[in-house]
């Protein structure tokens, strides 16, 4: 039996191709050598993207999917870079065994963080993950540990094995950015596909009903904080290998809020809208620097303000609305504010 | 006391067979600040009856379902599931333990369809939670036994409808849907025909009547409708202000003078 591959599937795979064929299309329409200038420069911008876009997914895992708001998540991805330049710089290790080591302080520290968390709801919960982040950050920012995290200044001058430069390797560094953003989506996928993710996507419509039908809806928020974490962890390592550092700023409120700021915009529980957020976040900041310098931030928070306007379940979770049911919700959503003002007025 | 009353009540008379209880309050209490909404109810249900409570508005119907079905703790007093103490388990333990409830007021998963509605309860029956790495989708027979809930209670063509967009009444059959799919040995059913349309009680009641008839299910049911309780009753248990007031078959209950004057009169009177 042959199966059909919906029209996402094909979607999808025409943007990876896309995204395969960016560098060489870049190179030929600049005339410049793939590995230099502009092709060079846009493939760093890329790289970010998937990066932030595998953070923005983990994130996407619990809120979205599970219904859980936390305000802590930069503490997996702020670790993970951790962890990565402690093992490569100090412990001398191979890049397999660090990437290994995230795995594993990701797995101890989601564990820790849900047990302590999970067992509280809402608002409390949410304050008790900003309240690990925060001690992970003031962790890294002690000056009683700069041997091993450089304290303010940060992790600097991470010994990366020459095959994988993310200076004199761009192309290839692109491409196993590529491939580490797509495999994560299909793991994540293949979660929330699962007996497991449809229990996630339960809780986060009605917990106490689905413990009435007999979920251990704590077990299940303990697996989505753990992938979720993982997930975040591992985006964070790699960010450490694309600047070669690691530092406080990554383990910082901003951090998370990133995280919050890419899953609205793309569009909460739809993976591929975070991912999506990921990448508006990081060009439009990218033209509003340009345009707007050091103020830019300013221009992006009325830009989101729109968004969240005329697309209040993200740009892809309204996308799917379809055109006439998005107008429809346009017209009811301005209406009603006309009429709300109409009648203040009054 | 308490203990007394289980080993005394291990056994229980109705439709003049002996049978086994299923589930029995001991002393249950459950006070909110100064009111006590339940207050020392003491009530065993036999094992395959059809056990109705009924009670004016704040007699406390609902608070009892909730410390039954482990909803809510009670401040004092014991629940036994066939002469177990499940009164400190967990939720989830309770509904493995084969309590199912429908609530009076509707609690289902609002953005999804109705079918993972009725899905997800019966996945939460079986062992494959926790299989991650399987697609949910490849469980068919947890679908099937959805789509044949579904089926009981006339909802099958909205299988694919977001159930916040359902009309009131298909709610309701969508609560008692979940509950057929669960499969669970002991049915709390609080008012499952509240707020509905007169022309889709019968349906419900049909339902009702062929899970009594087809299973070896027990049903405890709150319900207004008298015509329903009269009909379908084993056994009647009326409260009043947080307290059992009588208990009995129907032509007993229908007969005492103290639940008259205290509820039933007007109510059954007027009843088809
Ligand atoms: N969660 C609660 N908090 C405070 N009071 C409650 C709560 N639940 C029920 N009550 C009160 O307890 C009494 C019994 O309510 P309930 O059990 O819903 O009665 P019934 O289902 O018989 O109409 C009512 O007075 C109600 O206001
Ligand atoms: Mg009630």
């Amino acid at each position: 039996m042959i199966r059909r591959i919906p029209p996402a599937g094909w979607a999808g795979a025409a943007l990876v191709a896309a995204l395969c064929l960016f560098p060489f299309a870049m190179a030929m329409i600049t005339g410049q050598p793939v590995g230099e200038g502009a092709p060079k420069f846009w493939q760093g911008m890329l790289i970010q993207v998937f990066i932030l876009a595998v953070y923005a997914m983990s994130y996407d895992l619990l809120m979205g999917y599970t219904g859980i708001l936390s305000f802590g998540h930069a503490l997996f991805f702020g670790t993970g870079s951790y962890v990565l330049g402690i093992m490569l710089k100090h412990a001398g290790w191979p890049l397999w065994q660090a990437t290994l080591m995230i795995v594993v302080v990701a797995v101890a520290q989601s564990l820790i963080v849900g047990v302590l968390s999970l067992r509280v709801s809402g608002v409390y919960l949410t304050m008790v993950t900003l309240a690990f982040a925060q001690m992970f950050f003031i962790l890294a920012e002690a000056t009683d540990f700069r041997e091993w995290t450089g304290a303010e200044d940060g992790l600097q001058g991470i010994p990366i094995p020459a095959w994988l430069s993310p200076t004199d390797q761009r192309l290839r560094f692109y491409f196993v950015a590529l491939g580490f953003a797509l495999i994560m989506y299909l793991l994540a996928r293949r979660v929330v596909n699962s007996p497991t993710g449809a229990v996630m996507v339960a809780i986060r419509e009605n917990e106490p009903r689905a413990r009435m039908l007999g979920y251990n809806t704590f077990v299940y928020k303990l697996i989505a904080i753990t992938i979720s974490g993982v997930m975040a962890a591992l985006a964070g390592g790699m960010n450490a290998i694309w600047n070669l550092n690691a530092n406080t700023a990554m383990l910082g409120v901003g951090t998370t809020i990133n995280a919050l700021l890419m899953t609205i915009i793309g569009g909460a529980g739809s993976l591929v809208g975070p991912m999506l957020g990921a990448g508006v976040l990081q060009l439009l900041g990218y033209w509003l620097n340009a345009a707007f310098g050091p103020r830019w931030p300013l221009i992006f928070g009325v830009v989101y303000i729109l968004i969240v306007l005329f697309f209040p379940y993200g740009l892809v979770g309204t996308w799917r609305l379809r055109g006439g049911s998005l107008l429809s919700l346009w017209r009811r959503r301005f209406g009603e504010a006309r009429q709300a003002a109409t009648d203040a007025r009054r | 006391m308490g203990g007394c009353a289980a080993h005394t009540q291990d056994k229980k008379y109705y439709g003049g067979t002996l049978s086994e209880v299923i589930i029995q309050a001991v002393g249950l209490t459950r006070h909110f600040g100064g009111l006590r909404a339940v207050d020392g109810v003491d009530i065993a249900v036999a094992a395959g009856s059809f056990h109705a409570i009924i009670g004016p508005n704040g007699a406390g119907k609902t608070t009892l379902f909730n410390l039954l079905s482990g909803f809510m703790k009670p401040t004092s007093g014991q629940v036994l599931l066939r002469g177990r103490d499940i009164t400190r388990l967990p939720l989830h333990r309770i509904a493995h333990l084969g309590v199912g409830r429908s609530f009076q007021i509707t609690n289902v998963f609002p953005s999804l369809s109705v079918l993972e509605n009725v899905r997800l309860a019966a996945q939460a029956q079986g062992r494959d939670s926790l299989k991650i790495w399987a697609h949910a989708a490849a469980f068919r027979r947890y679908e099937e036994r959805a789509r044949h809930a579904l089926g009981l209670v006339g909802l099958a063509a909205r299988a694919a409808d977001v159930a916040a967009t359902l009309p009131h009444g298909d709610k309701r059959r969508l609560e008692l849907a979940i509950l057929l799919a669960a499969d669970s040995e002991l049915l709390l059913l609080d008012e499952p025909t509240a707020g509905m349309a007169t022309e889709q009680v019968p349906l419900l009641l049909e339902v009702l009547r062929g899970i009594r008839r087809d299973t070896g299910k027990t049903i405890l049911l709150v319900e207004h409708n008298m015509g329903v309780v009269m009909s379908l009753s084993d056994m009647i248990t009326v409260m009043h202000q947080g307290r059992v007031l009588a208990e009995g078959d129907p032509a007993a209950i229908a007969a005492n003078p103290a639940v008259q004057s205290a509820y039933l009169g007007e109510a059954y009177r007027h009843a088809p």
